[in-house]
């Protein structure tokens, strides 16, 4: 169970091991695409991190690395697939941040550390909860800029349902802009390590 | 650790290789339909918005049959390539259908000396028939397309759509929006000889100027990339916008496939055509 949980907090791939930091800030402008990619990020990790552990005995070491990129690229392409075919109107937004989940250090970042070494199972969970860790970020920091940003929440005018701007509220464009997803970032790992102390370096 | 002989080594790469392969070939047939449906959805859903016409992806066919009557390719010397009617689904003439041209391709046809096919749509909303001439050039970073909606007369516009690949967010990017994109209803692509003049992205543009609409501020070298497409894509259709315009005075020539008696009774009636 501690696989699973610990990369939500205390292992966070973003906050912690500052892993997949580019895609964070390029695909949380708006909730949608954020929650699409921390799914997408999830089932890649949860599925790579299974396949490499089934196949681990059999991988020569010397083309693991190889091996490795042959199975993410194939998933991300399926995932890429699925979701032309599907919500196309959000993987026109992500665009080319899907194809970059294949060199999201993540990714790649667990199957070396952990899923060569360890049972399908834990590697599984150890990729699914890696890939809800990352999501997790994403949907806060998505939540946030879309409500600050553009006004709304999942595509819902939030705040001219509220009307807030009869009282002269206006949305903040820095919000929308790159920038503020990695200061976000930064107050979240600011808030978690205040909270754990195990995480603060001297 | 096992070791693993070159043999064992080459064999196992060949076999995971091809399974990918075959696995994403699979995928990637089976998914292709729906993928191609995603794209021309798109595509109408653009052509419907240049006319003013939201439409959501599901409706995208519906509501494209219902507003267009008929798709054509005509080349820059005016004559009519083919056309394709959209009520009935039938190719009347030429067997290529403007909806399927890809614009960038016919541009370079051109440029290489080769006679280029170039879309025209016609639709009719509110009883009046208009055009619309789709346009791509390049901006700063990357391609810009537009679709340009004309009235009967072939010269006033009624709507817009810019979009764009890469302009920077906030500056070029800017094209996207309503805010460049509404000046250009009402102003005029041809000057009071008939002749082609397009419309000036320019700065300090005069309101009320038939040609022109305000540039974005910053956003200097997108706005000369859409004056440039603006100006060599439209002049393309000079002789036929000549032709369809002579249709609309003189009960229509038979060289033209253009349906000119509808234009011809409206002006009869006495509807104003400015020309």
């Amino acid at each position: 169970m501690k696989i699973f949980t610990d990369p939500l907090a205390k292992n966070n791939p973003i906050t912690v091991q500052v892993l997949g930091i580019c895609s964070c800030l390029a695909v949380t402008a708006q909730l949608k695409p954020a929650l699409v990619m921390a799914i997408s990020v999830t089932v890649v990790v949860a599925l790579s991190n299974l396949i490499i552990s089934l196949m681990r005995n059999t991988i020569p070491p010397r083309i693991r690395i190889i091996v490795q990129l042959v199975v993410v690229s194939a998933l991300v392409i399926l995932v890429n697939q699925v979701l032309m075919a599907f919500v196309y109107d959000v993987s026109k937004q992500l665009s080319v941040y899907v194809g970059l989940i294949i060199t999201n250090c993540i990714v790649m970042g667990r199957l070396e550390a952990f899923a060569m070494s360890r049972k399908p199972l834990e590697s599984f969970l150890d990729g699914v909860g890696n890939g809800l860790g990352y999501g997790i970020i994403l949907v806060i920091i998505g939540a946030f800029r879309e409500i600050f940003g553009s006004g709304s929440i999942w595509g819902y005018p939030i705040m001219e349902k509220l009307g807030l701007y009869q009282i002269g509220y206006e949305n903040n464009g820095l919000v929308i802009m790159a920038p503020m997803a990695l200061i976000l970032v930064g107050i979240i790992i600011w808030i978690q390590r205040t909270k754990d102390k195990d995480l603060q370096e001297n | 650790m096992k070791n693993f002989s070159n043999k064992y080594i080459f064999i196992y790469s060949a076999v995971l290789v091809a399974v990918v392969a075959v696995l994403l070939s699979v995928v990637a047939m089976s998914l292709k339909g729906r993928q191609d449906a995603n794209v021309r959805n798109e595509k109408m859903q653009i052509l419907l918005a240049a006319i003013n016409v939201e439409a959501d992806a599901n409706q995208a066919a519906e509501m494209y049959q219902q507003y267009f009557d008929q798709e054509l390719t005509v080349a820059t010397d005016g004559s009519v390539l083919s056309v394709y009617n959209v009520k009935n689904g039938e190719m009347e003439q030429g067997s290529v259908r403007a909806f399927d041209v890809k614009l960038k391709d016919q541009q370079a046809l051109e440029k290489a000396g080769q006679q280029g096919a170039f879309p025209v749509y016609v639709f009719s909303k509110d009883g009046r028939k208009g055009y619309v001439i789709p346009t791509q050039g390049n901006g700063l970073w990357g391609a810009v397309y537009s679709n340009i909606a004309l009235d009967e007369d072939f010269n006033t516009i009624i709507g817009v759509t810019f979009s764009h690949e890469s302009e920077t967010p906030g500056l070029g990017a800017e094209i996207a929006e309503q805010k460049f994109q509404q000046p250009f209803i009402g102003k005029q692509i041809l000057d009071e000889n008939g002749q082609v003049i397009s419309i000036a992205v320019k700065k300090n543009a005069d309101p009320n100027g038939a040609h022109e609409v305000d540039a974005i501020s910053g956003g200097t070298m997108t706005s000369n990339g859409v004056n440039a497409m603006l100006a060599a894509d439209l002049a393309r259709y000079q002789k036929f916008i000549d032709a369809t315009r002579a249709g609309l005075v003189t009960e229509g020539s038979d060289e033209f496939q253009v349906p000119v008696e509808e234009i011809a009774v409206e002006f009869e009636e006495g509807e104003e055509v400015s020309l």
